[in-house]
C-alpha cells in the first residue's frame, strides 16, 4: 500500500528539481534584500519606505536561518528571534516618528524634507 | 640689590674710619718687585674706600630717584648731585695719592672688588689642540676696579668736571625745576657712574657695560627737551651711530676672549708681556694682534666721533649746554681715547703697528675735516662741537704716533678748557634766549655781568689755539712734535700726518679767534632771533642777504612785545606790557620753542659764574703740570707723563721708547716745536683778528668790524664760493649718509615688511584658509534629501562588498 501511495504520489508529478541547497536560500535572501533596497531608494511614501526596510530585515533573517541549517546549530535561529524582536520594537519607534513627521508637514512624501541641505 | 646696598653702606663706614690707616698700610707694601720700566707696575693694596669713586654717583642717582617719588620741587636734586660728586672727587684725589706713592714711589696697580658678577666655567669638546687646561675655559668678569695711575688721571678730571658742571647746571636748568630737573640730574649721576665703570673696570665686560651706559645717558640727556623734534632726532642719531661702533667693540672683546682666554686686564697684560698665547703660539705671529685692535678701534671711532662716525656730535648740541660740556667735550668722547690707551699693550704688540697707523690717519683726517667745516659755520655751539671733534682727532693722532702721554695730557687739558668754553657759550645762550648765531651777537664781554664770561672765553680760546705757556699749548706740542720724532718706518706717512696736524693747529687758532672776536669783543650788539631759520647753520631766508633782511625787518621791530610772533602763546599780552619781571623764559625750558617765546637777556647768576670761574682757573693751572716732575717723568710731559708711564701702558714702553729720533729741519722736534707751533698759532690768531676783529683795537692790522653781521671775511666768502657753501653745510655729509645709508635701509625695511606680510603671514594664513576651502567644497555634498543619503549608503555597502570579494578571491588565488 505504501509503495502504491508513493508511486501514485510521484506518478504524475514531474521529476523533482535539484534538492534545495544553501545557495538557493541565499539567492532568495539576496533577491529579497535587493528588492527591499530598490524599493527603499525608489519609493517616496514614508510608510512604503519603512515597509521596504522591514523586507530587508526579513531577507537577512532568511539568510541567518539558512546558515543555521547549514552549520547544523541553533545560533542563527536564536539570532533571528532577536532580530525579529528588535525589528518590531524599531517598527513601533519608526512609525511614531513618521506620525510626528506627518503632523509637521501634512504629507508622507519623503522628498518634502530637505532643510538640512548645505 | 640688598647685599649691594649693605656693602655700599659698609664701604662708606669703613671709608670714614679706615682711610688714614689704609693709606699708611699700603705705602710700605710693594707687593710686586721693583720692575724695570717695561713691565706692568707692581700690585698694591687699596682700601675698599676706593669704591666711593664709582658708587657715590650711583648713590646720587638713587637719591635723586627718591626725589622723584617724593615729588620734590626744589633744587635738592642738584645739591645731592654736587655733594655726591664732590665726595667722589675727593675719593679720586685720595686714590691718586695712594696709587702714585705706592710701590715705593714707583706707582702701583690695585684691584678692588665690589662683588662677583660673571663667573662662568665651561669645558669644550676635546677637539681643540692645546693643553688640557685650555679645554676648561672660564669667563670671569667681576665688578672689580683696576686702579692704576692712568685710571686715577682719568677719574680726576671726570669727577672734578662733573662736580663743577653739576654746580653750573643747578642754575642753568633752574627753569625746569620739577620733574625735568630730577630727570636731568638722575641721568647726570647715572652717566658719571657709567663713566666710572668704563674707566675703572678691571675687565673688558665691565668696560662695555660702562660704554653702553654712557651711550644711554647721552641719549637721555641729548633728548632732554623731548618735545622738540630735532632734539629727539639728535638723541636717536647719537645712539644709533654709537651702536655701529659698539658692534666692532663687542666683536673685538669676544675675539680677545676666544684667543686669550680671559677678559681681565691683569691676566691679559701678563699674557701680552710674556708674548705667548695660552694655546702655545707666539703673540707676534698670530692674526689677532692686528685684528683685535682694529675692532676695538672701530668701537673707539664711534664713541669718539672720528671720521665717518662724527655726525652725531654736532647734532648732540641740541642737548642742554651742561650736557655738551660734560659729555661731549670732556668725558664720554674721551672714552675712545681711554680704550685705546688702556689696551695700548695690545696695540703695540703688533710688530707692524697696523691698528695704530689706522688710528693716526683717522685722527689727522678727522682733525683737518672738522677744522675746515668750523671755519665757515655760524652757530657758536656747533663751532665748539666741531672743535671737540677736531681735538679728538688730535688725541687719536697722538695715540697713533706713539705718544700716549701726549694724547693723555691733551685729553686732560682739553677737558678743562673745552668745558670752560662750553660753559661760556652756555652763559651766552642762557642769557640771550638761545641766540647762538655769531652774526647776531657782538661785544658780549662788554655787556653788564658778562665780563667774567668774556675772560673765561679768552682763557679757553688761547688754550685751544695753543698760545705759548697755556696748557693747551704744551699738550698739543707733545703730539705735534711726536709726529716728527717718530721714525719714518714705524707709522706709515707720519711726516705727512705731522704737517697736516700743524696746518690744522693753525686753522684751530683761526676759527677759535674768529668766534671770540665776533661774539665777545667789538661793538655791543644783539639781534634777538625769533627766526629759527637764521639760527641754523648759516642759511639765509631764501634770496636775501642778511643785510637786506635787516633792512626789510628793521632792528627795532624785534623788540619784545610788538612782534606778531609774541602773541601766540601769551593770551592778553599787551603791547606795552612785557611781563618779564619774574617770568624768564629761556632756552633751558624743556618745552621752550624759540620761535614763539619771548626773552629778556640777563647775565648768568652766582652758580654759573662760580662754575665758570673754577673751570677757568683749572684750565690755567693745568699748564703747571707740564713742569711738575715728581715720579718717572719722561723727558717731556711732566706729571702726566709720569702717570702714564707708571700705568699699564708701561708694558708698551719698549715700543714707545723706540719712537724717537726723527728730526725736524735737523733739530730735535720737541725743542723746535715750541717755536713752530707758537708761530703757527699766532698766524692763525692774527688772520682772525684781521678778518673779524673789531674796529679801533689799534693798528692797521686789526679788523674793522663795526656791526655784528659783517666783517672783512665776507669778501673771502665770495672768493671761495662753493667751497664755503659746502663747508657751511658741513659738506652735506648728513645728506650723503641719508641717501647712501638711511634710505636704502628704509627701502630694505619695507621689503622685509612686505616679505613678512605676504610670505610669512601668507603661509600661516594659508594653513587657516585651506581647511575652510576644503570644507566649503565638501559642503555641497550635503543635499538634505533622504533618498540621496540612501543611495550613498547603498553604494557604500556595494563598494565594501566588492572590495571584500576582490580581496577575498585575490587572497585565495
Amino acid at each position: 500500500m505504501s509503495d502504491l501511495m508513493s508511486t501514485l504520489a510521484q506518478a504524475n508529478f514531474p521529476s523533482p528539481m535539484a534538492p534545495a541547497t544553501l545557495a538557493h536560500y541565499l539567492a532568495v535572501s539576496g533577491i529579497m534584500f535587493g528588492l527591499g533596497l530598490i524599493g527603499f531608494i525608489t519609493r517616496r511614501n514614508l510608510i512604503i519606505m519603512f515597509l521596504c526596510t522591514e523586507l530587508m530585515f526579513q531577507a537577512a533573517g532568511i539568510a541567518l536561518i539558512a546558515f543555521s541549517r547549514y552549520h547544523m546549530n541553533h545560533t542563527g535561529e536564536t539570532f533571528v528571534i532577536f532580530v525579529l524582536t528588535i525589528a518590531a520594537a524599531e517598527a513601533a519607534l519608526a512609525l511614531a516618528l513618521v506620525v510626528l513627521l506627518f503632523r509637521r508637514k501634512e504629507s508622507l512624501d519623503a522628498g518634502r524634507w530637505s532643510e538640512m541641505r548645505g | 640689590m640688598q647685599t649691594e646696598l649693605l656693602q655700599l653702606v659698609s664701604t662708606l663706614g669703613s671709608a670714614l674710619l679706615a682711610a688714614p690707616e689704609a693709606g699708611h698700610a699700603a705705602h710700605g707694601t710693594a707687593q710686586g718687585s721693583a720692575h724695570a720700566a717695561a713691565a706692568v707696575p707692581g700690585m698694591g693694596a687699596m682700601g675698599q674706600w676706593a669704591l666711593l669713586v664709582p658708587f657715590m654717583p650711583l648713590l646720587g642717582c638713587v637719591l635723586v630717584g627718591l626725589c622723584a617719588i617724593g615729588k620734590v620741587r626744589s633744587k635738592l636734586p642738584a645739591w645731592i648731585t654736587i655733594g655726591c660728586l664732590a665726595v667722589s672727587f675727593a675719593a679720586a684725589v685720595a686714590m691718586l695719592m695712594q696709587t702714585m706713592h705706592g710701590n715705593a714711589g714707583q706707582g702701583q696697580t690695585s684691584i678692588v672688588k665690589a662683588w662677583d658678577w660673571i663667573n662662568l666655567s665651561f669645558s669644550s669638546k676635546g677637539d681643540m689642540t692645546g693643553t688640557a687646561a685650555a679645554l676648561t675655559q672660564s669667563l670671569t668678569a667681576n665688578f672689580s676696579f683696576y686702579i692704576d695711575t692712568l685710571t686715577c688721571l682719568w677719574m680726576l678730571f671726570v669727577t672734578g668736571l662733573a662736580a663743577v658742571i653739576a654746580l653750573y647746571a643747578s642754575e642753568y636748568m633752574s627753569h625746569d625745576v620739577g620733574p625735568g630737573y630730577i630727570r636731568f640730574f638722575a641721568a647726570f649721576n647715572l652717566f658719571v657712574f657709567s663713566m666710572a665703570c668704563l674707566v675703572m673696570g678691571d675687565n673688558l665686560v665691565l668696560l662695555f657695560l660702562g660704554w653702553e651706559g654712557v651711550g644711554l645717558c647721552s641719549y637721555l640727556l641729548i633728548g632732554y627737551f623731548y618735545k622738540k623734534a630735532p632734539a629727539v632726532a639728535a638723541a636717536k642719531k647719537a645712539f644709533i651711530v654709537n651702536r655701529i661702533g659698539d658692534l666692532g667693540l663687542s666683536i673685538g672683546i669676544m675675539l680677545i676672549f676666544v684667543v686669550f682666554g680671559t677678559v681681565e686686564y691683569s691676566k691679559l697684560f701678563a699674557i701680552i708681556q710674556s708674548g705667548v698665547l695660552p694655546t702655545g703660539e707666539t703673540l707676534r705671529d698670530h692674526w689677532v694682534v692686528w685684528v683685535a685692535p682694529l675692532l676695538l678701534t672701530v668701537g673707539a671711532f664711534g664713541k669718539s666721533a672720528q671720521i665717518f662716525f662724527y655726525v652725531w656730535l654736532p647734532d648732540a648740541m641740541e642737548g642742554p649746554t651742561p650736557v655738551s660740556a660734560l659729555i661731549h667735550a670732556a668725558t664720554m668722547v674721551t672714552a675712545g681715547v681711554f680704550l685705546i690707551g688702556r689696551m695700548y699693550p695690545l696695540f703695540t704688540a703688533d710688530p707692524h703697528l697696523v691698528a695704530l697707523t689706522v688710528v693716526a690717519w683717522s685722527g689727522v683726517i678727522t682733525a683737518f675735516w672738522a677744522a675746515t667745516i668750523e671755519m665757515a659755520i655760524f652757530d657758536i655751539k656747533r663751532v665748539m662741537g666741531y672743535s671737540t671733534i677736531s681735538q679728538l682727532g688730535f688725541m687719536f693722532a697722538g695715540l697713533g704716533l706713539l705718544t700716549p702721554t701726549g694724547a693723555a695730557f691733551h685729553t686732560f687739558t682739553h677737558a678743562f678748557f673745552k668745558a670752560t668754553l662750553f660753559l661760556g657759550v652756555g652763559a651766552v645762550m642762557h642769557g640771550f634766549g638761545g641766540q647762538l648765531d655769531l652774526r647776531r651777537l657782538s661785544g658780549v664781554m662788554w655787556m653788564k655781568g658778562f665780563g667774567l664770561v668774556g675772560i673765561a672765553m679768552l682763557v679757553g680760546s688761547i688754550n685751544l689755539a695753543g698760545v705759548p705757556f697755556t696748557a693747551g699749548y704744551f699738550s698739543k706740542d707733545l703730539i705735534l712734535a711726536q709726529g716728527f720724532a717718530t721714525p719714518q718706518g714705524m707709522i706709515a706717512g707720519s711726516q705727512w700726518i705731522a704737517w697736516i696736524l700743524l696746518l690744522t693747529a693753525g686753522m684751530t687758532a683761526y676759527y677759535t679767534f674768529r668766534t671770540y672776536m665776533r661774539v665777545y669783543v667789538g661793538p655791543k650788539e644783539f639781534v634777538p632771533g625769533n627766526d629759527a631759520e637764521l639760527v641754523e647753520l648759516g642759511r639765509h631766508p631764501k634770496g636775501t642777504s642778511l643785510d637786506t633782511w635787516h633792512a626789510q625787518h628793521g632792528h627795532g621791530d624785534h623788540g619784545h612785545g610788538d612782534h606778531g610772533h609774541g602773541d601766540h602763546g601769551h593770551g592778553g599780552h599787551g603791547p606795552a606790557d612785557h611781563g618779564h619781571g619774574t617770568d624768564h623764559r629761556h632756552a633751558a625750558r624743556y618745552d621752550f620753542d624759540p620761535t614763539t617765546e619771548e626773552f629778556d637777556p640777563h647775565p648768568p647768576g652766582a652758580a654759573m659764574k662760580g662754575a665758570i670761574l673754577i673751570a677757568m682757573v683749572l684750565s690755567i693751572l693745568a699748564a703747571g703740570l707740564y713742569f711738575y716732575k715728581p715720579i718717572h717723568a719722561a723727558e717731556h710731559g711732566g706729571w702726566v707723563a709720569g702717570l702714564v708711564n707708571t700705568s699699564a701702558v708701561a708694558v708698551s714702553n719698549p715700543v714707545v721708547e723706540s719712537a724717537r729720533g726723527g728730526l725736524l729741519f735737523g733739530q730735535d722736534p720737541h725743542k723746535l716745536m715750541y717755536y713752530v707751533s707758537a708761530g703757527v698759532g699766532f698766524a692763525g690768531i692774527l688772520i682772525a683778528a684781521f678778518l673779524h676783529g673789531p674796529k679801533g683795537l689799534g693798528g692797521l692790522f686789526i679788523g674793522n668790524r663795526t656791526r655784528a653781521a659783517t666783517s672783512r671775511a665776507d669778501v673771502l666768502v665770495g672768493l671761495f664760493g662753493p667751497l664755503t657753501k659746502a663747508a657751511r653745510n658741513k659738506y652735506y655729509v648728513d645728506e650723503i649718509y641719508h641717501w647712501l645709508i638711511v634710505r636704502p635701509l628704509n627701502v630694505l625695511g619695507h621689503v622685509f615688511f612686505l616679505f613678512d606680510k605676504l610670505v610669512v603671514d601668507g603661509l600661516v594664513n594659508l594653513a587657516g584658509f585651506a581647511p575652510r576651502a576644503l570644507g566649503h567644497a565638501a559642503k555641497g555634498q550635503q543635499s538634505g534629501v533622504l533618498h540621496d543619503y540612501a543611495v550613498r549608503m547603498a553604494v557604500g555597502v556595494a563598494a565594501i562588498v566588492l572590495i571584500a570579494m576582490l580581496l577575498g578571491s585575490g587572497g585565495l588565488s
